[in-house]
Protein backbone atom coordinates (compact mmCIF):
# COMPACT_ATOMS: atom_id res chain seq x y z
CA UNK A 1 0.00 0.00 0.00
CA UNK A 2 1.43 3.71 -1.05
CA UNK A 3 0.25 6.83 -0.58
CA UNK A 4 0.61 9.28 -2.52
CA UNK A 5 0.90 13.28 -2.12
CA UNK A 6 0.71 15.43 -5.00
CA UNK A 7 1.22 19.34 -4.91
CA UNK A 8 0.13 20.82 -8.32
CA UNK A 9 -1.08 24.45 -9.57
CA UNK A 10 -4.43 24.90 -8.05
CA UNK A 11 -5.77 25.61 -11.69
CA UNK A 12 -4.86 22.55 -13.52
CA UNK A 13 -7.27 20.54 -10.52
CA UNK A 14 -10.23 20.04 -12.87
CA UNK A 15 -8.03 18.32 -15.44
CA UNK A 16 -6.71 16.18 -12.53
CA UNK A 17 -9.22 15.26 -11.43
CA UNK A 18 -10.57 14.23 -15.12
CA UNK A 19 -7.65 12.35 -15.61
CA UNK A 20 -7.80 10.31 -12.13
CA UNK A 21 -11.70 9.77 -12.84
CA UNK A 22 -10.68 8.34 -16.40
CA UNK A 23 -7.77 5.92 -15.27
CA UNK A 24 -10.69 4.53 -12.34
CA UNK A 25 -9.24 6.42 -9.33
CA UNK A 26 -12.39 8.41 -7.60
CA UNK A 27 -11.13 8.69 -4.08
CA UNK A 28 -8.88 11.29 -3.12
CA UNK A 29 -8.49 14.28 -0.40
CA UNK A 30 -7.61 17.68 -1.77
CA UNK A 31 -6.20 21.02 0.40
CA UNK A 32 -5.45 24.13 -0.19
CA UNK A 33 -1.83 24.68 0.52
CA UNK A 34 0.84 27.64 0.27
CA UNK A 35 4.34 27.11 -0.60
CA UNK A 36 7.35 27.51 -2.83
CA UNK A 37 9.38 25.26 -4.99
CA UNK A 38 11.51 25.97 -7.93
CA UNK A 39 9.44 28.78 -9.72
CA UNK A 40 9.40 32.46 -8.82
CA UNK A 41 7.22 33.96 -7.39
CA UNK A 42 4.77 36.86 -8.83
CA UNK A 43 4.70 40.69 -8.31
CA UNK A 44 2.02 41.82 -6.73
CA UNK A 45 1.58 45.85 -6.53
CA UNK A 46 -0.76 48.04 -4.13
CA UNK A 47 -0.85 51.26 -3.70
CA UNK A 48 2.30 51.92 -6.12
CA UNK A 49 4.64 49.41 -3.65
CA UNK A 50 5.79 46.55 -5.35
CA UNK A 51 6.57 43.01 -3.40
CA UNK A 52 6.88 39.83 -4.71
CA UNK A 53 4.89 36.93 -3.31
CA UNK A 54 7.04 33.44 -3.12
CA UNK A 55 4.79 31.20 -1.23
CA UNK A 56 1.99 30.27 -3.74
CA UNK A 57 -0.83 28.81 -4.12
CA UNK A 58 -0.59 25.46 -4.27
CA UNK A 59 -3.11 22.38 -4.04
CA UNK A 60 -2.43 19.03 -2.22
CA UNK A 61 -3.89 15.55 -3.35
CA UNK A 62 -3.51 12.87 -1.32
CA UNK A 63 -4.19 9.04 -2.39
CA UNK A 64 -4.03 5.98 -0.97
CA UNK A 65 -3.64 3.16 -3.29
CA UNK A 66 -2.67 -0.47 -3.98
CA UNK A 67 0.56 -1.31 -5.71
CA UNK A 68 -1.48 -2.14 -8.71
CA UNK A 69 -2.78 1.49 -8.92
CA UNK A 70 0.22 3.02 -8.15
CA UNK A 71 1.72 3.34 -11.67
CA UNK A 72 -2.22 4.34 -13.52
CA UNK A 73 -2.55 6.90 -10.70
CA UNK A 74 1.15 8.99 -10.64
CA UNK A 75 0.65 8.64 -14.97
CA UNK A 76 -2.78 10.40 -14.38
CA UNK A 77 -1.58 13.13 -11.92
CA UNK A 78 1.10 13.79 -14.60
CA UNK A 79 -1.35 13.93 -17.62
CA UNK A 80 -3.09 16.56 -15.81
CA UNK A 81 -0.85 18.42 -13.71
CA UNK A 82 2.16 18.98 -16.38
CA UNK A 83 2.16 21.80 -18.80
CA UNK A 84 6.26 21.95 -19.20
CA UNK A 85 7.02 24.50 -17.47
CA UNK A 86 8.12 25.15 -14.11
CA UNK A 87 5.70 25.16 -11.23
CA UNK A 88 4.05 22.24 -12.43
CA UNK A 89 4.55 20.28 -9.04
CA UNK A 90 5.71 16.98 -7.44
CA UNK A 91 4.55 13.25 -6.57
CA UNK A 92 5.58 12.18 -3.34
CA UNK A 93 4.95 8.60 -2.88
CA UNK A 94 5.46 7.17 0.71
CA UNK A 95 4.95 3.52 2.28
CA UNK A 96 1.64 3.25 4.01
CA UNK A 97 1.32 0.82 7.08
CA UNK A 98 -2.09 0.22 7.65
CA UNK A 99 -5.36 1.58 6.25
CA UNK A 100 -8.90 1.12 8.55
CA UNK A 101 -12.12 1.45 6.79
CA UNK A 102 -14.04 3.09 9.73
CA UNK A 103 -17.41 2.20 8.73
CA UNK A 104 -16.52 -1.84 8.85
CA UNK A 105 -13.45 -1.97 10.21
CA UNK A 106 -12.18 -3.33 6.90
CA UNK A 107 -8.76 -3.03 6.97
CA UNK A 108 -5.38 -3.62 4.93
CA UNK A 109 -6.22 -3.62 0.79
CA UNK A 110 -10.24 -4.00 1.14
CA UNK A 111 -10.16 -0.71 3.12
CA UNK A 112 -8.71 1.04 0.32
CA UNK A 113 -10.26 -0.45 -2.50
CA UNK B 1 -35.58 69.77 31.45
CA UNK B 2 -35.43 67.96 27.92
CA UNK B 3 -38.56 69.01 27.25
CA UNK B 4 -37.79 72.58 27.78
CA UNK B 5 -35.24 72.31 25.56
CA UNK B 6 -37.11 70.79 23.22
CA UNK B 7 -39.77 73.58 23.32
CA UNK B 8 -36.97 76.17 22.40
CA UNK B 9 -35.80 74.16 19.54
CA UNK B 10 -39.20 73.84 18.49
CA UNK B 11 -39.83 77.34 19.11
CA UNK B 12 -36.67 78.40 17.05
CA UNK B 13 -37.88 76.29 13.95
CA UNK B 14 -41.10 77.67 14.13
CA UNK B 15 -39.27 81.26 13.94
CA UNK B 16 -37.04 80.73 11.03
CA UNK B 17 -39.93 78.75 9.43
CA UNK B 18 -41.94 82.22 9.41
CA UNK B 19 -38.95 83.83 8.36
CA UNK B 20 -38.76 81.69 5.41
CA UNK B 21 -42.58 82.24 4.57
CA UNK B 22 -42.03 85.88 4.55
CA UNK B 23 -39.66 85.64 2.10
CA UNK B 24 -41.36 83.44 -0.02
CA UNK B 25 -44.08 86.00 -0.32
CA UNK B 26 -42.61 88.12 -2.62
CA UNK B 27 -43.14 87.47 -6.17
CA UNK B 28 -39.76 87.37 -7.76
CA UNK B 29 -38.19 85.46 -5.19
CA UNK B 30 -41.46 82.87 -5.39
CA UNK B 31 -40.75 82.18 -9.15
CA UNK B 32 -36.63 81.52 -8.24
CA UNK B 33 -37.52 79.20 -5.80
CA UNK B 34 -39.74 77.02 -7.55
CA UNK B 35 -36.71 76.30 -10.25
CA UNK B 36 -34.59 76.28 -6.89
CA UNK B 37 -36.92 73.06 -5.42
CA UNK B 38 -36.66 71.45 -8.48
CA UNK B 39 -32.93 71.74 -8.81
CA UNK B 40 -32.91 70.32 -5.50
CA UNK B 41 -35.11 67.43 -6.46
CA UNK B 42 -33.13 66.56 -9.64
CA UNK B 43 -29.73 66.62 -7.72
CA UNK B 44 -31.17 64.66 -5.03
CA UNK B 45 -32.48 61.76 -7.31
CA UNK B 46 -29.20 62.21 -9.40
CA UNK B 47 -27.27 61.26 -6.62
CA UNK B 48 -29.27 58.42 -5.68
CA UNK B 49 -29.09 57.16 -9.30
CA UNK B 50 -25.62 57.51 -9.12
CA UNK B 51 -25.21 55.35 -5.66
CA UNK B 52 -26.90 52.56 -7.70
CA UNK B 53 -23.36 52.46 -9.09
CA UNK B 54 -22.51 50.58 -6.06
CA UNK B 55 -25.67 48.57 -5.68
CA UNK B 56 -24.61 47.24 -9.41
CA UNK B 57 -20.96 46.88 -8.17
CA UNK B 58 -21.82 44.68 -4.78
CA UNK B 59 -24.31 42.70 -6.78
CA UNK B 60 -21.56 41.74 -9.34
CA UNK B 61 -19.22 40.89 -7.10
CA UNK B 62 -21.67 38.82 -4.67
CA UNK B 63 -22.42 36.79 -7.73
CA UNK B 64 -19.00 36.12 -8.66
CA UNK B 65 -16.11 34.12 -7.40
CA UNK B 66 -13.81 35.89 -5.33
CA UNK B 67 -10.50 35.41 -7.01
CA UNK B 68 -12.15 38.41 -9.63
CA UNK B 69 -13.93 40.74 -7.46
CA UNK B 70 -11.26 43.62 -7.44
CA UNK B 71 -11.42 43.17 -11.21
CA UNK B 72 -15.29 43.58 -11.31
CA UNK B 73 -15.57 46.36 -9.08
CA UNK B 74 -12.31 48.17 -10.92
CA UNK B 75 -14.95 47.95 -13.95
CA UNK B 76 -17.64 49.07 -12.18
CA UNK B 77 -15.69 52.58 -10.78
CA UNK B 78 -14.07 53.17 -13.75
CA UNK B 79 -17.10 52.75 -16.48
CA UNK B 80 -18.88 55.53 -14.25
CA UNK B 81 -15.85 57.79 -15.03
CA UNK B 82 -15.62 56.69 -18.39
CA UNK B 83 -19.36 57.42 -18.79
CA UNK B 84 -18.70 61.12 -17.20
CA UNK B 85 -15.98 62.08 -19.36
CA UNK B 86 -17.69 60.35 -22.53
CA UNK B 87 -21.12 62.11 -21.89
CA UNK B 88 -19.82 65.54 -21.02
CA UNK B 89 -17.65 65.13 -24.15
CA UNK B 90 -19.43 63.58 -26.99
CA UNK B 91 -22.58 61.95 -25.23
CA UNK B 92 -24.57 65.09 -24.29
CA UNK B 93 -24.22 66.73 -27.49
CA UNK B 94 -25.75 63.56 -29.29
CA UNK B 95 -28.55 62.56 -27.08
CA UNK B 96 -30.02 66.50 -26.89
CA UNK B 97 -28.01 68.44 -29.24
CA UNK B 98 -30.44 70.36 -31.62
CA UNK B 99 -30.24 68.05 -35.26
CA UNK B 100 -32.37 65.64 -37.01
CA UNK B 101 -34.53 62.62 -35.48
CA UNK B 102 -31.27 60.19 -35.38
CA UNK B 103 -29.01 62.17 -33.42
CA UNK B 104 -27.84 65.82 -31.95
CA UNK B 105 -25.22 67.74 -33.10
CA UNK B 106 -24.85 70.59 -31.20
CA UNK B 107 -23.14 71.54 -27.90
CA UNK B 108 -19.91 69.74 -27.59
CA UNK B 109 -18.42 69.63 -24.25
CA UNK B 110 -22.01 71.52 -22.82
CA UNK B 111 -21.03 74.76 -24.60
CA UNK B 112 -23.71 76.09 -25.97
CA UNK B 113 -25.86 73.01 -24.80
CA UNK B 114 -29.36 73.83 -23.43
CA UNK B 115 -31.29 72.07 -20.67
CA UNK B 116 -33.73 69.16 -22.14
CA UNK B 117 -36.40 70.65 -18.91
CA UNK B 118 -37.18 73.18 -16.26
CA UNK B 119 -33.95 73.08 -13.97
CA UNK B 120 -29.80 74.83 -15.14
CA UNK B 121 -28.45 72.48 -17.18
CA UNK B 122 -25.69 71.20 -14.74
CA UNK B 123 -28.42 69.56 -12.70
CA UNK B 124 -30.08 68.15 -16.08
CA UNK B 125 -26.46 67.02 -17.50
CA UNK B 126 -25.61 65.18 -14.04
CA UNK B 127 -28.96 63.34 -13.58
CA UNK B 128 -28.58 62.32 -17.26
CA UNK B 129 -24.97 61.20 -16.81
CA UNK B 130 -25.85 59.29 -14.11
CA UNK B 131 -28.35 57.38 -15.70
CA UNK B 132 -25.59 56.95 -19.18
CA UNK B 133 -23.03 55.53 -15.99
CA UNK B 134 -26.40 52.75 -15.52
CA UNK B 135 -26.48 51.52 -18.53
CA UNK B 136 -22.76 51.09 -19.03
CA UNK B 137 -22.14 49.09 -15.89
CA UNK B 138 -25.44 46.41 -16.85
CA UNK B 139 -22.66 45.00 -19.02
CA UNK B 140 -19.51 44.34 -16.57
CA UNK B 141 -21.92 41.52 -15.12
CA UNK B 142 -23.24 39.80 -18.26
CA UNK B 143 -18.91 39.88 -19.43
CA UNK B 144 -17.73 39.17 -15.56
CA UNK B 145 -14.87 36.54 -14.98
CA UNK B 146 -13.51 36.77 -18.26
CA UNK B 147 -13.30 39.74 -20.32
CA UNK B 148 -9.62 41.59 -20.34
CA UNK B 149 -9.63 45.00 -18.26
CA UNK B 150 -8.15 47.41 -21.44
CA UNK B 151 -11.03 46.26 -23.48
CA UNK B 152 -13.90 47.25 -21.03
CA UNK B 153 -12.27 50.73 -20.37
CA UNK B 154 -13.03 51.31 -24.86
CA UNK B 155 -16.09 49.33 -24.76
CA UNK B 156 -17.19 51.86 -21.62
CA UNK B 157 -15.66 54.86 -23.17
CA UNK B 158 -17.73 54.20 -26.73
CA UNK B 159 -21.40 52.86 -25.38
CA UNK B 160 -21.14 56.40 -23.28
CA UNK B 161 -20.26 58.74 -25.80
CA UNK B 162 -22.06 57.62 -28.58
CA UNK B 163 -24.06 54.37 -28.83
CA UNK B 164 -26.35 54.99 -25.39
CA UNK B 165 -26.78 58.88 -26.84
CA UNK B 166 -27.88 57.66 -29.92
CA UNK B 167 -30.73 55.64 -28.87
CA UNK B 168 -31.42 58.22 -26.18
CA UNK B 169 -31.78 61.13 -28.76
CA UNK B 170 -34.85 58.94 -30.49
CA UNK B 171 -36.76 58.48 -26.96
CA UNK B 172 -35.71 61.05 -24.82
CA UNK B 173 -33.91 64.15 -26.93
CA UNK B 174 -37.03 65.05 -29.58
CA UNK B 175 -36.02 62.04 -31.74
CA UNK B 176 -38.03 60.03 -34.44
CA UNK B 177 -39.35 57.58 -31.45
CA UNK B 178 -40.27 60.38 -29.17
CA UNK B 179 -42.57 61.63 -32.38
CA UNK B 180 -44.28 58.68 -32.69
CA UNK B 181 -45.66 59.12 -29.33
CA UNK B 182 -43.48 56.27 -28.23
CA UNK B 183 -43.31 55.95 -24.39
CA UNK B 184 -40.59 55.02 -22.06
CA UNK B 185 -41.05 57.33 -18.58
CA UNK B 186 -37.32 56.41 -16.81
CA UNK B 187 -35.56 54.01 -19.40
CA UNK B 188 -36.68 50.26 -19.30
CA UNK B 189 -35.52 50.52 -23.08
CA UNK B 190 -32.95 53.34 -22.84
CA UNK B 191 -31.10 52.25 -20.20
CA UNK B 192 -32.18 48.47 -19.33
CA UNK B 193 -33.25 47.06 -23.11
CA UNK B 194 -29.82 48.80 -24.01
CA UNK B 195 -27.46 47.60 -21.60
CA UNK B 196 -28.88 43.65 -21.22
CA UNK B 197 -28.80 43.65 -25.25
CA UNK B 198 -25.14 44.92 -25.30
CA UNK B 199 -24.29 42.40 -22.18
CA UNK B 200 -25.81 39.50 -24.29
CA UNK B 201 -23.87 40.34 -27.37
CA UNK B 202 -20.80 40.25 -25.49
CA UNK B 203 -21.14 37.48 -23.34
CA UNK B 204 -21.77 35.56 -26.45
CA UNK B 205 -19.16 36.69 -28.34
CA UNK B 206 -16.86 35.79 -24.85
CA UNK B 207 -18.01 32.64 -25.03
CA UNK B 208 -18.93 30.99 -21.84
CA UNK B 209 -16.91 30.66 -18.66
CA UNK B 210 -14.08 28.05 -19.03
CA UNK B 211 -15.76 24.96 -16.73
CA UNK B 212 -19.40 26.52 -17.04
CA UNK B 213 -20.64 23.68 -19.28
CA UNK B 214 -20.20 19.93 -19.80
CA UNK B 215 -18.67 18.07 -23.03
CA UNK B 216 -22.80 16.72 -23.19
CA UNK B 217 -24.31 20.23 -22.49
CA UNK B 218 -25.24 20.14 -18.77
CA UNK B 219 -24.74 23.03 -16.33
CA UNK B 220 -22.18 23.27 -13.88
CA UNK B 221 -23.07 25.41 -10.85
CA UNK B 222 -20.13 28.53 -10.86
CA UNK B 223 -21.42 29.97 -7.22
CA UNK B 224 -20.97 33.63 -6.21
CA UNK B 225 -18.90 34.26 -3.42
CA UNK B 226 -20.71 36.31 -1.02
CA UNK B 227 -24.68 36.14 -1.10
CA UNK B 228 -24.32 39.26 1.69
CA UNK B 229 -22.26 41.23 -0.64
CA UNK B 230 -24.86 40.61 -3.36
CA UNK B 231 -28.43 41.08 -0.71
CA UNK B 232 -26.43 44.37 0.16
CA UNK B 233 -26.47 45.82 -3.71
CA UNK B 234 -30.71 44.55 -4.25
CA UNK B 235 -31.67 46.89 -1.70
CA UNK B 236 -28.69 49.76 -2.68
CA UNK B 237 -30.50 49.33 -6.38
CA UNK B 238 -33.65 49.14 -4.83
CA UNK B 239 -33.34 52.69 -2.56
CA UNK B 240 -31.39 54.09 -6.12
CA UNK B 241 -34.31 53.21 -7.86
CA UNK B 242 -36.27 55.47 -5.99
CA UNK B 243 -34.28 58.22 -7.35
CA UNK B 244 -33.91 56.56 -10.82
CA UNK B 245 -38.07 56.93 -11.35
CA UNK B 246 -39.65 59.55 -9.22
CA UNK B 247 -36.56 61.75 -9.72
CA UNK B 248 -37.33 61.42 -13.83
CA UNK B 249 -40.46 63.83 -13.16
CA UNK B 250 -37.54 66.31 -13.66
CA UNK B 251 -39.82 68.69 -11.33
CA UNK B 252 -41.64 68.53 -7.93
CA UNK B 253 -44.56 70.70 -9.64
CA UNK B 254 -47.24 67.51 -10.09
CA UNK B 255 -46.98 65.40 -6.21
CA UNK B 256 -49.54 63.03 -7.79
CA UNK B 257 -46.84 62.21 -10.36
CA UNK B 258 -44.11 61.52 -8.00
CA UNK B 259 -46.45 59.44 -5.43
CA UNK B 260 -47.59 57.58 -8.62
CA UNK B 261 -44.04 56.63 -9.68
CA UNK B 262 -42.98 56.09 -6.28
CA UNK B 263 -45.75 53.56 -4.88
CA UNK B 264 -45.32 51.95 -8.49
CA UNK B 265 -41.60 51.17 -8.56
CA UNK B 266 -41.97 49.59 -4.94
CA UNK B 267 -45.07 47.17 -5.81
CA UNK B 268 -43.54 46.09 -8.72
CA UNK B 269 -40.17 45.40 -7.31
CA UNK B 270 -42.12 43.69 -4.14
CA UNK B 271 -44.16 41.22 -6.70
CA UNK B 272 -41.23 40.54 -8.87
CA UNK B 273 -39.19 39.23 -6.01
CA UNK B 274 -41.72 37.08 -4.60
CA UNK B 275 -43.09 35.37 -7.80
CA UNK B 276 -39.46 34.69 -8.87
CA UNK B 277 -39.01 33.09 -5.40
CA UNK B 278 -41.78 31.46 -5.57
CA UNK B 279 -41.23 29.69 -9.13
CA UNK B 280 -37.74 28.65 -8.16
CA UNK B 281 -39.40 26.93 -5.33
CA UNK B 282 -41.67 24.95 -7.53
CA UNK B 283 -39.55 24.86 -10.48
CA UNK B 284 -36.35 23.26 -8.01
CA UNK B 285 -37.35 22.61 -4.52
CA UNK B 286 -35.96 25.59 -2.79
CA UNK B 287 -36.44 29.40 -2.31
CA UNK B 288 -32.94 30.27 -3.46
CA UNK B 289 -32.29 33.68 -2.18
CA UNK B 290 -30.63 34.67 -5.50
CA UNK B 291 -33.54 33.68 -7.77
CA UNK B 292 -35.54 36.51 -5.32
CA UNK B 293 -33.07 39.08 -5.40
CA UNK B 294 -33.20 38.70 -9.29
CA UNK B 295 -37.04 38.64 -9.37
CA UNK B 296 -36.95 41.87 -7.07
CA UNK B 297 -34.56 43.52 -10.13
CA UNK B 298 -36.61 42.08 -12.76
CA UNK B 299 -39.49 44.00 -11.21
CA UNK B 300 -37.65 47.05 -11.13
CA UNK B 301 -36.59 47.10 -14.41
CA UNK B 302 -40.29 46.19 -15.74
CA UNK B 303 -41.95 49.45 -14.19
CA UNK B 304 -39.17 51.53 -15.30
CA UNK B 305 -41.35 52.58 -18.44
CA UNK B 306 -44.71 51.91 -16.88
CA UNK B 307 -44.33 53.72 -13.61
CA UNK B 308 -46.05 56.88 -14.34
CA UNK B 309 -48.77 55.80 -16.85
CA UNK B 310 -50.45 52.72 -14.62
CA UNK B 311 -52.16 51.95 -11.79
CA UNK B 312 -50.68 50.29 -8.58
CA UNK B 313 -52.41 47.31 -9.47
CA UNK B 314 -50.91 47.14 -12.64
CA UNK B 315 -47.78 47.39 -11.57
CA UNK B 316 -48.20 44.69 -9.36
CA UNK B 317 -48.85 42.67 -12.48
CA UNK B 318 -46.23 43.88 -14.27
CA UNK B 319 -43.50 42.94 -11.26
CA UNK B 320 -45.10 39.19 -10.94
CA UNK B 321 -44.71 38.62 -14.86
CA UNK B 322 -41.62 40.02 -14.50
CA UNK B 323 -40.76 37.43 -11.54
CA UNK B 324 -41.57 34.54 -13.28
CA UNK B 325 -39.40 35.47 -16.88
CA UNK B 326 -36.23 36.48 -15.30
CA UNK B 327 -36.28 32.88 -13.32
CA UNK B 328 -37.09 31.51 -17.19
CA UNK B 329 -34.99 33.36 -18.74
CA UNK B 330 -31.93 32.04 -16.58
CA UNK B 331 -32.91 28.49 -17.43
CA UNK B 332 -33.52 29.17 -20.98
CA UNK B 333 -30.21 30.99 -21.23
CA UNK B 334 -28.00 27.93 -19.64
CA UNK B 335 -30.10 25.70 -22.16
CA UNK B 336 -28.58 27.96 -24.98
CA UNK B 337 -25.15 27.60 -23.54
CA UNK B 338 -25.21 31.07 -22.86
CA UNK B 339 -23.18 32.00 -19.98
CA UNK B 340 -24.04 35.01 -17.84
CA UNK B 341 -22.53 35.09 -14.35
CA UNK B 342 -24.84 37.42 -12.74
CA UNK B 343 -28.33 37.14 -14.70
CA UNK B 344 -27.87 40.62 -16.65
CA UNK B 345 -29.59 39.17 -19.31
CA UNK B 346 -33.20 37.92 -17.81
CA UNK B 347 -32.94 41.03 -15.48
CA UNK B 348 -31.85 43.60 -17.94
CA UNK B 349 -32.44 42.78 -21.31
CA UNK B 350 -36.13 40.46 -20.96
CA UNK B 351 -37.49 42.66 -18.39
CA UNK B 352 -36.51 46.07 -20.27
CA UNK B 353 -38.45 44.54 -22.88
CA UNK B 354 -41.07 43.78 -21.04
CA UNK B 355 -41.76 46.61 -19.44
CA UNK B 356 -41.80 48.57 -22.83
CA UNK B 357 -44.40 46.63 -23.95
CA UNK B 358 -46.32 46.62 -20.91
CA UNK B 359 -46.81 50.27 -20.89
CA UNK B 360 -49.16 49.77 -24.38
CA UNK B 361 -50.97 47.02 -22.40
CA UNK B 362 -51.53 48.97 -18.87
CA UNK B 363 -51.30 52.21 -19.73
CA UNK B 364 -53.43 54.71 -19.55
CA UNK B 365 -53.90 58.12 -21.74
CA UNK B 366 -55.54 59.61 -18.80
CA UNK B 367 -52.41 59.70 -17.26
CA UNK B 368 -50.19 61.34 -19.72
CA UNK B 369 -50.02 58.74 -22.44
CA UNK B 370 -50.62 59.27 -25.92
CA UNK B 371 -53.42 55.99 -26.67
CA UNK B 372 -54.79 54.27 -23.96
CA UNK B 373 -53.22 50.34 -23.87
CA UNK B 374 -54.93 47.29 -24.87
CA UNK B 375 -56.58 47.21 -21.85
CA UNK B 376 -58.21 50.28 -21.69
CA UNK B 377 -60.06 49.86 -24.88
CA UNK B 378 -56.97 51.80 -26.93
CA UNK B 379 -56.63 48.41 -29.71
CA UNK B 380 -52.55 47.48 -30.21
CA UNK B 381 -52.00 51.53 -30.96
CA UNK B 382 -49.59 52.04 -28.24
CA UNK B 383 -48.72 48.73 -27.92
CA UNK B 384 -47.91 48.16 -31.91
CA UNK B 385 -45.58 51.92 -31.41
CA UNK B 386 -43.84 50.63 -28.29
CA UNK B 387 -42.87 47.38 -30.03
CA UNK B 388 -41.73 48.73 -32.88
CA UNK B 389 -39.70 50.86 -30.56
CA UNK B 390 -38.22 48.32 -28.25
CA UNK B 391 -37.57 46.30 -31.56
CA UNK B 392 -35.50 49.01 -33.71
CA UNK B 393 -33.16 50.02 -30.43
CA UNK B 394 -32.61 46.29 -29.83
CA UNK B 395 -31.37 46.16 -33.63
CA UNK B 396 -29.50 49.02 -33.60
CA UNK B 397 -27.74 47.59 -30.22
CA UNK B 398 -26.93 44.46 -31.87
CA UNK B 399 -25.53 45.90 -34.76
CA UNK B 400 -23.68 48.64 -33.36
CA UNK B 401 -22.07 46.64 -29.95
CA UNK B 402 -21.37 43.56 -32.58
CA UNK B 403 -19.20 45.96 -34.56
CA UNK B 404 -17.53 47.72 -31.16
CA UNK B 405 -17.06 44.56 -29.74
CA UNK B 406 -15.55 43.08 -32.54
CA UNK B 407 -13.07 45.94 -33.13
CA UNK B 408 -11.36 45.34 -30.06
CA UNK B 409 -11.27 42.12 -30.45
CA UNK B 410 -9.39 42.45 -33.62
CA UNK B 411 -6.67 45.03 -32.33
CA UNK B 412 -6.66 44.05 -28.40
CA UNK B 413 -8.39 40.74 -27.73
CA UNK B 414 -11.80 41.11 -25.56
CA UNK B 415 -11.17 37.36 -23.58
CA UNK B 416 -7.89 36.78 -21.48
CA UNK B 417 -6.08 33.50 -21.31
CA UNK B 418 -7.08 30.44 -20.07
CA UNK B 419 -4.26 30.59 -17.45
CA UNK B 420 -5.35 33.67 -16.73
CA UNK B 421 -8.87 32.69 -16.14
CA UNK B 422 -8.05 30.18 -13.68
CA UNK B 423 -5.66 31.77 -11.94
CA UNK B 424 -8.38 34.88 -11.24
CA UNK B 425 -8.44 38.35 -13.15
CA UNK B 426 -7.31 40.05 -9.97
CA UNK B 427 -3.90 38.83 -9.68
CA UNK B 428 -3.76 38.57 -13.63
CA UNK B 429 -5.30 42.46 -14.81
CA UNK B 430 -4.51 43.95 -11.68
CA UNK B 431 -1.92 42.66 -9.90
CA UNK B 432 -3.45 42.63 -6.33
CA UNK B 433 -6.09 40.48 -4.42
CA UNK B 434 -9.55 41.52 -3.49
CA UNK B 435 -9.13 39.10 -0.04
CA UNK B 436 -5.69 39.56 1.07
CA UNK B 437 -4.66 37.16 3.90
CA UNK B 438 -7.43 34.93 3.14
CA UNK B 439 -6.96 31.50 2.04
CA UNK B 440 -9.63 31.45 -1.28
CA UNK B 441 -9.73 28.11 -3.33
CA UNK B 442 -8.89 29.09 -7.21
CA UNK B 443 -8.91 25.42 -8.34
CA UNK B 444 -12.28 25.98 -10.33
Amino acid sequence: MKLIIAMIQPHKLPDVKKALFDADVHKMTVTNALGCGQQKGFMETYRGVITEVNLLKKTRIEIAVNEDFLEPTIEAIIKGARSGNIGDGKIFVLDLADCVRIRTGEKGREAIG
Amino acid sequence: MFRRIRNILGGGVLVLLGLAGTAACEPQAGAASQTGVDTLWVLMTAFLVFFMQAGFGMVEAGFIRAKNVCNILTKNFLDFCMASLGFFIFGYALMFGDGNGFMGFTGWFLSGAKSGSGVPLYAFWLFQAAFCGAAATIVAGGMAERMKFPAYLIYSFLISAFIYPIVGHWIWGGGWLSKMGFADFAGSTVVHALGGVAALVGTMMLKPRTGKYNADGSANVIAGHSIPLASLGVFILWFGWFGFNPGSTLSVGNGELIARVAINTNLSAAMGGIVAMATVWKMFGKPDLSMAMNGALAGLVAITAPCAFVDPWASIVIGAIAGGLVVMGVVVLDKLKIDDPVGAVPVHCLNGIWGTLSVGIFGKAALGLAHDGLLYGGGFKQLAIQALGVGSVLLFIVFSMGIVFKLIDIFLGLRVSREEELKGLDIGEHGMESYAGFQIFTTQ
